[in-house]
C-alpha cells in the first residue's frame, strides 16, 4: 500500500517535472505535423511517426530526405547514426536510475530523448521507474498530439509567439546547465569544452549525430582525466 | 497511406529504439568500470552543452534571436528560476524582439 502511493507520486513527480518538455516539445512538434503536410505524408502518416519514433531531430531530418527524394534504406542509416547519441544517454541514465525489472526498463527507454535525458540527469539523487514513466509521458503525449494539431491547423501560432518559441527547448537546457554549473567548475568545464568540441566539429561538416556523440565524450574523457571524479555529483 | 512509408517509418522506429534500449535493459551497473562509471557522470553536463552550441545560434536567420534568447535564459536561471519560468521567459523575451523588428 504504502509503495503504491509512493509510486504514484514519483510518477507525478515525473509528470511535473515533464512540463517544461511539454511546453517546449509544441512549437517544435506543431511545426513537424506543418512540414509533414508540406512534405506529402497523409495525417495518419505524420502522427504514426510521431508515436511510433518519437524524436524530433531524427523526424525533421527524415522529413528532408524524404522531399529531396531519398531512398528509404538510407533514410534509416542516416537516422540510426543520428540516434547514437542515444546509446550514450541510455548508458548514462542507466547508471542513475533504480533496479526494475527487464521490462519496465525497455519500456521507459522508448521516451529517451535530448530532453528527457537532461531533464532526469541532472535531477539530484537516484531515478524511480515511477518518475521516468510520468516524464517520458507528458513529453510523449505533447508530441503526439501536437504533431496532429499541426498538421491539421495547418498554420502554427502566430508569427512573432512561433519566433519567440524557436528558442524554448534551448532555454530548458540552459535552464537545466545553469544551477548545476554555478555550483561546481568540473560541469562549467564539461559543458563549455562540449560546445567548444561540437562548434569544431560542426564547422568541419561532421553529421550532427557525430558531432554531438564525439564532442561529448570527448569532452567527458578529457575532463574525468584533467580534474577527477566527484565534484558533479 | 503507403507501404513504403509504413515499412520506411517501422525501420526508423526500430533504429531509434534499438540505442535507447540496449544499454538500459542490458548494461549491469555492477560489472562497468568505475572510469567508465565516472565518465557515463559527465555526459549529461557534456551534452547539455553540445546541444546548447552552436545549434541556438541557427534558430533563425538572424543570429541575434539566438544570442538573445541565450542571455534571457541564462539570466533567468542564473537568480535561480524555476525551469518552466526560465523557458516561458525566454521565449517572451524573444516574442517582444520579434515584434519589434
Amino acid at each position: 500500500m504504502e509503495a503504491s502511493v509512493a509510486n504514484d507520486s514519483e510518477f507525478g513527480e515525473g509528470l511535473k517535472a515533464g512540463i517544461s518538455i511539454a511546453v517546449g516539445y509544441m512549437p517544435v512538434a506543431l511545426t513537424f505535423g506543418l512540414l509533414a503536410r508540406t512534405t506529402g505524408l497523409t495525417l495518419y502518416e505524420a502522427v504514426l511517426m510521431s508515436v511510433l519514433v518519437f524524436a524530433g531531430a531524427a523526424q525533421y531530418i527524415t522529413l528532408s530526405l524524404i522531399a529531396i527524394g531519398t531512398g528509404a534504406f538510407e533514410i534509416i542509416f542516416t537516422i540510426f547514426i543520428v540516434n547514437i547519441r542515444h546509446l550514450l544517454m541510455s548508458a548514462s541514465i542507466n547508471e542513475k536510475v533504480e533496479e526494475d525489472t527487464p521490462w519496465k526498463k525497455a519500456v521507459y527507454a522508448f521516451g529517451i530523448t535530448d530532453e528527457t535525458f537532461t531533464v532526469s540527469a541532472t535531477k539530484a539523487g537516484r531515478l524511480t521507474t515511477g518518475y521516468m514513466f510520468g516524464l517520458c509521458l507528458i513529453s510523449y503525449s505533447s508530441w503526439v498530439l501536437f504533431t496532429g494539431g499541426g498538421y491539421l491547423a495547418g498554420a502554427t501560432l502566430p508569427n512573432v509567439i512561433q519566433q519567440g518559441m524557436s528558442v524554448a527547448l534551448y532555454a530548458m537546457f540552459i535552464g537545466l546547465l545553469i544551477p548545476s554549473a554555478k555550483k561546481s567548475r568540473k560541469v562549467l568545464f564539461l559543458a563549455a569544452l562540449a560546445a567548444l568540441f561540437n562548434s569544431f566539429l560542426t564547422f568541419a561538416h561532421f553529421s550532427t549525430g557525430w558531432a554531438i556523440v564525439l564532442a561529448t565524450l570527448l569532452s567527458s574523457i578529457i575532463v574525468e582525466w584533467v580534474m577527477g571524479e566527484g565534484e558533479n555529483e | 497511406m503507403s507501404n513504403t512509408m509504413i515499412w520506411l517509418i517501422i525501420g526508423l522506429a526500430i533504429v531509434t529504439y534499438i540505442p535507447r534500449m540496449i544499454p538500459l535493459v542490458f548494461f549491469n551497473s555492477d560489472k562497468i568500470p568505475s572510469v567508465v562509471q565516472n565518465v557515463l557522470k559527465n555526459v549529461p553536463f557534456a551534452i547539455l552543452g553540445a546541444l546548447i552550441f552552436p545549434g541556438i545560434l541557427s534558430i533563425h536567420e538572424d543570429f541575434l534571436f539566438g544570442v538573445i534568447g541565450a542571455v534571457a535564459a541564462i539570466f533567468a536561471a542564473y537568480l535561480g528560476a524555476n525551469l518552466i519560468v526560465v523557458v516561458m521567459f525566454a521565449v517572451a523575451v524573444l516574442s517582444t524582439y520579434a515584434y519589434f523588428i
